[in-house]
């Protein structure tokens, strides 16, 4: 399946992209795309371990299990007001 | 009640403009505004960034919320994105209530829950020319993130953060 990933802020400075598709197996998680892309090394490596994510727009814990087309949020630490 | 993302400058008249119903008695605007200094640093501007559709139904439920526990609809959050000078007014809340307790405290609830939740981040751009991102853990970053570890170290996200419970920004340029 693929899984459209955004970065925004620093993550999306960090990785000189602010959105992505990733193909993963059927089943995996929100950890499993976080293991996925940290594994890439690079820049990638350089992402939290235990990101904030949002999956379709909503905070998400990370043994979510993702289908396909979801949309997956990486939420560096928020400053809003 | 009216909530949005916005990228003109906001008004503040326009934002009290018609919001309080004949019932209500307190009517209270809260504004943020962008400060000239942060942990010791002078501030030349800021630029917020926002994943502007999760952010406009962040403050849509922040506003339902509210309206539920202190039971009012006359309700009004406005966050302002993009480059932002010194003074702007980067946030607006407008609250209207028979009692002014309520306002008071409606608008209190607002701003904490919108400081915790909404997906907005703050570029502080320094005298000098330098920049970074406010909160951020990343090293690449500069020295922030390894100057109060119980706050903004890997471990607090790793350990303290539950789901839709994001780490707080307590270094805040505004207010």
């Amino acid at each position: 399946m693929q899984i459209q990933v955004l970065f925004f802020a620093s993550y999306r400075e960090l990785l000189g992209t602010g959105a992505m598709s990733v193909p993963l197996a059927d089943g995996a998680t929100v950890s499993g795309l976080v293991a996925e892309l940290r594994a890439r090394g690079g820049s990638f490596a350089s992402l939290p371990a235990f990101p904030v994510v949002a999956v379709n727009e909503e905070y998400s814990p990370d043994d979510r299990v993702l289908v396909e087309g979801d949309v997956v949020a990486f939420i560096p630490p928020v400053a809003g007001g | 009640m009216f909530t949005a993302i916005v990228t003109e400058p906001i008004r503040p008249e326009a934002v009290l403009k018609s919001l309080a119903s004949p019932e209500d008695g307190a009517c209270l605007l809260f504004l943020g505004v962008v400060r000239n200094h942060n942990e010791g640093k002078a501030v030349s501007g800021l630029e917020y960034e926002a994943y502007e559709g999760m952010a406009e139904r962040t403050l849509s439920d922040i506003a339902a919320e509210t309206s539920h526990r202190f039971g009012t609809d006359r309700i009004m959050v406005l966050h302002r994105i993009g480059a932002l000078r010194i003074g702007e007014v980067s946030t607006a809340i407008a609250v209207a209530t028979p009692h002014r307790e309520e306002a008071y405290r409606a608008s209190r609830y607002v701003i904490e829950e919108l400081k915790q939740r909404l997906p907005v981040w703050k570029r502080e751009q320094y005298e000098g020319g330098e920049s970074r991102w406010v909160g951020s853990q990343l090293a690449s970053d500069g020295p922030r993130a390894h100057e109060d570890p119980e706050l903004h170290g890997p471990q607090a996200q790793a350990e303290g953060a539950e789901a839709g419970d994001p780490p707080i920004d307590d270094g805040d340029g505004t207010e």
